[in-house]
């Protein structure tokens, strides 16, 4: 036994190491905050906000700056990758927590986690190398014929199908946020109450029954909350479709268009950038994503939150 | 607890500005040399800095952090020598108190995939490449095309141009290069690293492009010499200021270097796009080496690697597709060094 007077020092020392640590996260995030601002100052006093957000011109050379097709690129990517990724997502949580056996559900449940562990440059350079000449050669041409006749949904697949656009990227970017999402679900899957479901199969409901009408209610709020945070990890996404979108300021008009995201403009952009006004911009652009990560963030553990305290 | 609480968030800022305060400063002495910058000589650099570490025993550590960065990092003084592969112009070197010099040429050339012509080569002016970027030429079989190739068979087909979508020296000295061919790409989009390009499709890095080209038929991209070689993808010819067809080969770059403007007086700003000589490539561009005027102990140690990769480093950068400087360039860069004193 430690004596009294130890023993309150000890303590002090613990108190002092962990919550050290913890002002740090808090530290970092207020640092990373006031660089980007600092940063990206010279750009917002000279382009100001409703400007720069609104504006489409991106001109290194004559110094135009606008971030309007970038902020509209990385909205679109992370949203259509979302509808590809959250059924899969929900359908693969389904069938771990409620439809597999124990054993299989385990096995499928560390393959994902092992999809999830890939890094992400991995995805890019596959999707450059491999996915992009298949989609170009075979996949795209495939939808436009048998999609483009259709009056107003054949606009979404019109122009030429190089395999570098939008299309290509959301599909990446939804392999990447599968398994994410998949993991926040079952994790809410599985804190539904046994009583609930067996009181509901003991009134006769079936498997589907249950699904629908016990567990994804009672988890509706984690689910999107868990929606919200795969939007987030999109949004935020770089290396996976740097290779793959073009980095082309126009805003797009088919599926089949290059365009750019916030994040590939930064890394496509960030190491050559020769002038400080050009910097300035591309910081100002990192300042509005994490402004718009942030938010969203935010939000959804505000979802995941509420239902946690039920 | 409330007052221990505010202690502690006291202490950590203050130790945080101590830790970064500490990271800020940092400079670098003795037998290691720091530079950042360019990436295209990189590969280059380390080499030549291996073969300089067994030969002297100092240190050369050079991190591709890109020409902007580069740049950046040599006017605020955080490393020993600056890379950049576009030259600064006279007046911003002295501004910033820089000395600069070139150390080696690259050349960039067309890759084209077109599969109906096989082997046979494609031959390309300033004003067509400068039309197919503009998205003004829009198939292989335009008559602009055809004048220039009278016995190739070209294709009805579309032509997808294909640019770097990160910002780049390459792409710095094709578009400096069509600026100077064509009025129009002056005017309307200029050259510099990143540019707003209109038409084609953006691939990242010159692999990106080359495997791009390699990839899609009908496409064509601009890349570094080197990539081209590499990747076994056709390269076109083009014509020259003087008119004359000429092919991408070691020699045409080094043609191109010899007869470009390069004078010590305005630190070797020079382009050396759209060069005078009869045999001289148009799409030649040398890449820089930047240092701080006020720091001649250090610029010694720096200059005394360069002159040495000068005398001895010529195979290994051919070895790597990089050309050297002609003999009467490091001559003048010698004088250069011997008029500020640090030779």
């Amino acid at each position: 036994m430690l004596s009294n007077k130890k023993q309150y020092y000890f303590n002090l020392f613990f108190f002092f190491v962990t919550a050290s640590s913890a002002f740090v996260v808090i530290l970092v995030v207020v640092g990373i905050f006031l660089v980007l601002f600092k940063e990206a100052f010279p750009a917002i006093s000279r382009y100001g906000i409703i400007r720069f957000i609104f504006s489409s011109s991106w001109d290194p050379v004559r110094e135009i700056f606008g971030g309007a097709v970038p902020l509209v690129g990385t909205l679109t990517t992370s949203f259509l990758a979302l509808i590809v990724a959250v059924p899969v997502a929900l359908g693969i949580a389904v069938f771990i927590t409620e439809v597999a056996p124990k054993r299989l559900g385990e096995i499928i449940g560390m393959a994902i986690e092992l999809l999830a562990a890939i890094p992400s440059i991995i995805y890019g350079m596959w999707g450059l190398f491999t996915l992009a000449p298949l989609q170009a050669k075979y996949i795209e041409p495939f939808l436009q014929n048998l999609l483009g006749g259709i009056p107003l949904l054949g606009r979404l697949f019109s122009g030429n199908t190089l395999g570098i656009d939008i299309f290509t990227a959301s599909i990446i970017l939804s392999i990447m946020i599968t398994p994410f999402t998949a993991a926040v679900a079952r994790d809410a899957f599985l804190v539904v109450p046994p009583v609930l479901k067996e009181s509901a199969y003991g009134m006769g409901a079936t498997k589907w029954e249950v699904i629908k009408d016990v567990v994804f209610p009672y988890c509706k709020m984690s689910i999107l909350g868990g929606i919200g945070l795969s939007l987030g990890r999109a949004l935020g996404e770089t290396m996976a479709v740097a290779f793959v979108l073009g980095n082309l300021n126009q805003f797009p008009t088919s599926l089949f268009s290059p365009t750019a995201t916030v994040t590939v403009k930064l890394a496509n952009e960030f190491t050559e950038a020769d002038k400080d006004i050009h910097l300035a911009a591309l910081f100002y652009l990192a300042f509005l994503l994490f402004i718009m990560s942030l938010t969203i963030l935010g939000v959804s553990k505000y979802f995941i939150h509420k239902t946690q305290k039920k | 607890m409330k007052k221990m609480l505010t202690f502690l968030i006291l202490a950590v800022f203050v130790l945080s500005f101590l830790v970064f305060w500490k990271g800020a400063e940092g400079a670098s002495e003795g037998k290691l040399i720091n530079g950042a910058g360019a990436t295209f000589p990189y590969p280059l650099y380390s080499a030549w800095a291996s073969d300089y570490h067994k030969a002297t025993g100092v240190k050369i550590n050079y991190q591709p952090i890109g020409s902007g960065g580069g740049i950046r990092q040599i006017t605020e003084r955080t490393v020993d020598f600056g890379a950049s592969d576009m030259p600064l112009k006279p007046e911003e070197i002295e501004k910033k108190k820089l000395l600069q010099f070139p150390t080696v040429i690259g050349g960039v050339v067309i890759a084209y995939n077109l599969p109906e012509i096989g082997n046979k080569r494609l031959v390309l002016d300033g004003e067509t490449l400068c039309k197919i970027y503009l998205g003004e030429i829009k198939t292989w079989n335009d008559p602009q095309i055809k004048a220039l190739n009278p016995k190739l068979n070209l294709p009805y087909k579309p032509i997808t141009p294909v640019y770097r979508s990160d910002g780049s020296g390459t792409t710095s000295i094709f578009t400096h290069y069509l600026s100077d061919v064509c009025p129009k790409w002056a005017k309307e989009i200029g050259s510099g690293t990143s540019v707003n390009f209109r038409a084609g499709i953006g691939a990242k890095g010159n692999e990106g492009v080359a495997n791009y080209v390699k990839r899609t038929p009908y496409s064509l991209g601009y890349v570094e010499y080197a990539y081209a070689l590499q990747n076994k993808i056709m390269v076109s010819d083009l014509k020259n200021r003087k008119g004359k067809v000429v092919s991408p080969t070691p020699e045409s770059f080094k043609e191109a270097a010899k007869t470009s403007d390069l004078r010590a007086e305005k630190h070797f700003y020079a382009w050396m796009t759209n060069a005078e000589g009869e045999k001289a490539w148009p799409i030649v561009g040398a890449t820089y080496i930047l240092l701080a005027k006020e720091r001649p102990q250090i610029n010694k140690q720096v200059i005394k690697f360069f002159d040495w990769a000068y005398k001895n480093g010529d195979q290994r950068a051919l070895e790597l597709y990089y050309i050297p400087l002609p003999a009467e360039v490091k001559a003048k860069i010698r004088e250069y060094w011997k008029a500020h004193g640090i030779y």
